[in-house]
């Protein structure tokens, strides 16, 4: 695998807020620090409303911290970049454009199209799209969607990728291809992932760490280092193994006693 | 019906001779009308001379549909769209037979007021360079205050729909100004602007502006979010997310403002042309009307729906270009 220099990012401090309609103020991050290494795998899994949608939102630079601050190879972080891609839970393709012409729209906008014209050919076969250059993505199913959208953020060629459930809305048998698909591309470039997640299996068969989150407070509760290689087998015995720990930690290990083993 | 199967030599395949019964239907009501007008005599209350033009026209469209018929014995494609508007052909010509039957052989309306179709084929004949002299001033006035009118709406309603600090001052104006109906301002255009061409451009201008600019602004506001989230993760400036998202995005609500701006800038020309105009199709047909003759009327308006329709359909077609991506569409 390529072992990158680039895409290191630290978060000092983080805080961050929220008036709910009422008027309320919700603490959606506080006080995280963290550092994520270059070229890692990262998960942020937790229930719904405990500020991981928050955290990769302000990485990607699409709101401000209230406290603290995000770098990315020591550069602040203060808004928007292609350095750091994003893929949504929806693909949001243009849908004014083709395929080939939503994954070149990133080389277009930064007039560098003309030279590097050969990476959208090349995406569009890195993600099994070739064939499909000139459909509209209202012709696309949800998979191809998304695949169009990986390709349009990775186009840029960006440091770090960003990742809100990407897969959550596909069907399992395309989410696992995904996975893989994925897989394949963080190994051959070596950029940075961090991806939001409410599937434990998947966060431990994709990333190096997984961060655990907890609302209310939200804050990072854990960090595990998942130290398996890969691939990874589903049904390993420390697969099962972290699968338990993680929920146990969500709290969702069920309400009956504590089962010692299986026969 | 008979089915002649035949191998075409060129490229292997089977070319169907086929008779489709529908295709002779025009041709048909054609024959009829012209011996209805052939040997059915004319209301004894007819003292102008007789024209030949009527009949001259139906023997073309003999002519025409006869050919249209033979050609889809051998055609699939022609034959499966000409037999489809067979029926409405054939009806159209009946309703011109019609049309004849109720003027020159019955006189069941006022002759001066309803002409037989003799005599409005006799306008085209002798006063065709005159009336395209006319279309051509209309279209040249009607152009010019179309794309000044269409752009300036464009441009207002992006703005608006764009920035706040422009929709503050903008909008109130729009939404005073707007709904003021473009003939109403004649006296105040008459007198600010130096000819009768300026004033008609700003009157049409004026009339395509309004819808144009409304639904720009709000296509463009409509716009959501997340686009222009991940045009800024692509790397996107503002200037890029105005023209290369905003404006696609909306692009669908701005044709339909454009579209409402073509009907009333049709209006608009018809009454400024009665305004004072040197040449034009409208001010053709009201002078023709001042005159009491009405063929001439009838004339005219076959021009302009005519060139009107025409101009719709144009529209349409630039539409299925630029907004081929769309779902469901107008259909026109």
């Amino acid at each position: 695998m390529v072992k990158p220099s680039t895409g290191n990012i630290l978060v000092e401090n983080l805080r961050k807020e929220f008036v709910r309609p009422d008027g309320q103020k919700v603490v959606a991050l506080n006080n995280v620090n963290v550092n994520i290494k270059a070229g890692e795998f990262i998960s942020l899994i937790g229930p719904s409303g405990c500020g991981k949608s928050t955290f990769l939102r302000l990485l990607a630079g699409l709101t401000q911290p209230d406290e603290g601050s995000f770098s990315l190879d020591g550069v602040t972080i203060t808004g928007p970049g292609y350095e750091r891609g994003l893929v949504f839970q929806d693909p949001t393709l243009f849908p004014w454009l083709t395929v080939y012409e939503n994954i070149a729209f990133g080389l277009k906008i930064r007039n560098i199209y003309h030279e590097k014209k050969k990476d959208v050919q090349d995406f569009i076969r890195l993600v099994g799209l070739e064939g499909f250059e000139k459909a509209y993505p209202h012709q696309l199913s949800g998979g191809m969607a998304q695949r169009v959208a990986l390709a349009r953020a990775l186009v840029n060629h960006p440091k770090v990728l960003l990742l809100d459930e990407p897969f959550g809305a596909l069907d399992a048998f395309t989410r696992m291809n995904m996975q893989d698909e994925l897989l394949k591309i963080w190994q051959e470039r070596g950029t940075t992932m961090v991806m939001v997640t409410h599937d434990v299996d998947e966060a431990i068969y994709l990333s190096d760490r997984i961060f655990v989150m907890s609302p209310r407070p939200a804050r990072i509760a854990s960090i595990i280092n998942v130290e398996m290689g890969r691939p990874r087998a589903r049904d390993l015995p420390d697969f099962l193994r972290l699968r338990a720990i993680i929920l146990q930690i969500l709290d969702f290990a069920g309400k009956h006693e504590e089962i010692q083993y299986y026969l | 019906m008979s089915i002649i199967n035949q191998t075409d030599k060129e490229t292997g395949s089977i070319n169907r001779v086929r008779f489709d019964f529908r295709t002779i239907i025009p041709a048909l009501s054609a024959v009829l009308a012209l011996l209805v007008h052939l040997f059915v005599p004319n209301s004894p209350r007819f003292t102008l001379k007789p024209l030949p033009y009527f009949t001259m026209a139906l023997i073309a469209v003999i002519i025409v549909t006869f050919i249209f018929m033979v050609l889809s014995l051998f055609s699939q494609k022609i034959r499966d769209r000409y037999a489809y508007k067979s029926w409405f052909i054939g009806a159209s010509i009946l309703l011109i037979n019609l049309l004849n039957i109720a003027t020159l052989k019955l006189m069941l309306l006022p002759i001066i007021y309803f002409p037989n179709p003799d005599r409005i084929l006799k306008v085209f004949v002798d006063d065709w360079a005159f009336i395209l002299k006319c279309l051509s001033h209309s279209l040249r006035l009607l152009a010019t205050g179309y794309i000044l009118g269409a752009l300036a709406g464009m441009i207002t309603g992006i703005l608006v729909g764009w920035s706040r600090k422009w929709s503050y001052w903008v909008n109130p104006l729009i939404k005073i100004i707007g709904p003021i109906p473009s003939t109403a301002w004649v006296p105040i255009a008459l007198v600010s602007f130096p000819t009768s061409f300026s004033a008609s451009v700003f009157l049409i201008a004026l009339a395509v502006w309004f819808p144009t600019t409304v639904l720009t602004s709000s296509g463009i506001s409509n716009v959501q979010n997340s686009y222009f989230e991940v045009s800024s993760t692509l790397g996107a400036k503002t200037l890029h997310k105005i023209l290369k998202v905003a404006l696609p995005a909306a692009a669908p609500s701005i044709f339909v403002g454009i579209f409402n701006g073509t009907g009333a800038s049709f209006i608009t020309l018809m009454t400024a042309e009665m305004m004072g105009v040197k040449y034009g199709i409208g001010w053709y047909i009201n002078w023709q009307k001042d005159m009491l003759s009405y063929a001439n009327v009838y004339a005219g308006l076959i021009v302009i729906a005519a060139t009107f329709s025409l101009i719709i359909t144009l529209l349409f077609r630039v539409r299925d270009r630029v907004l081929g991506w769309q779902k469901g569409v107008i259909k026109w």
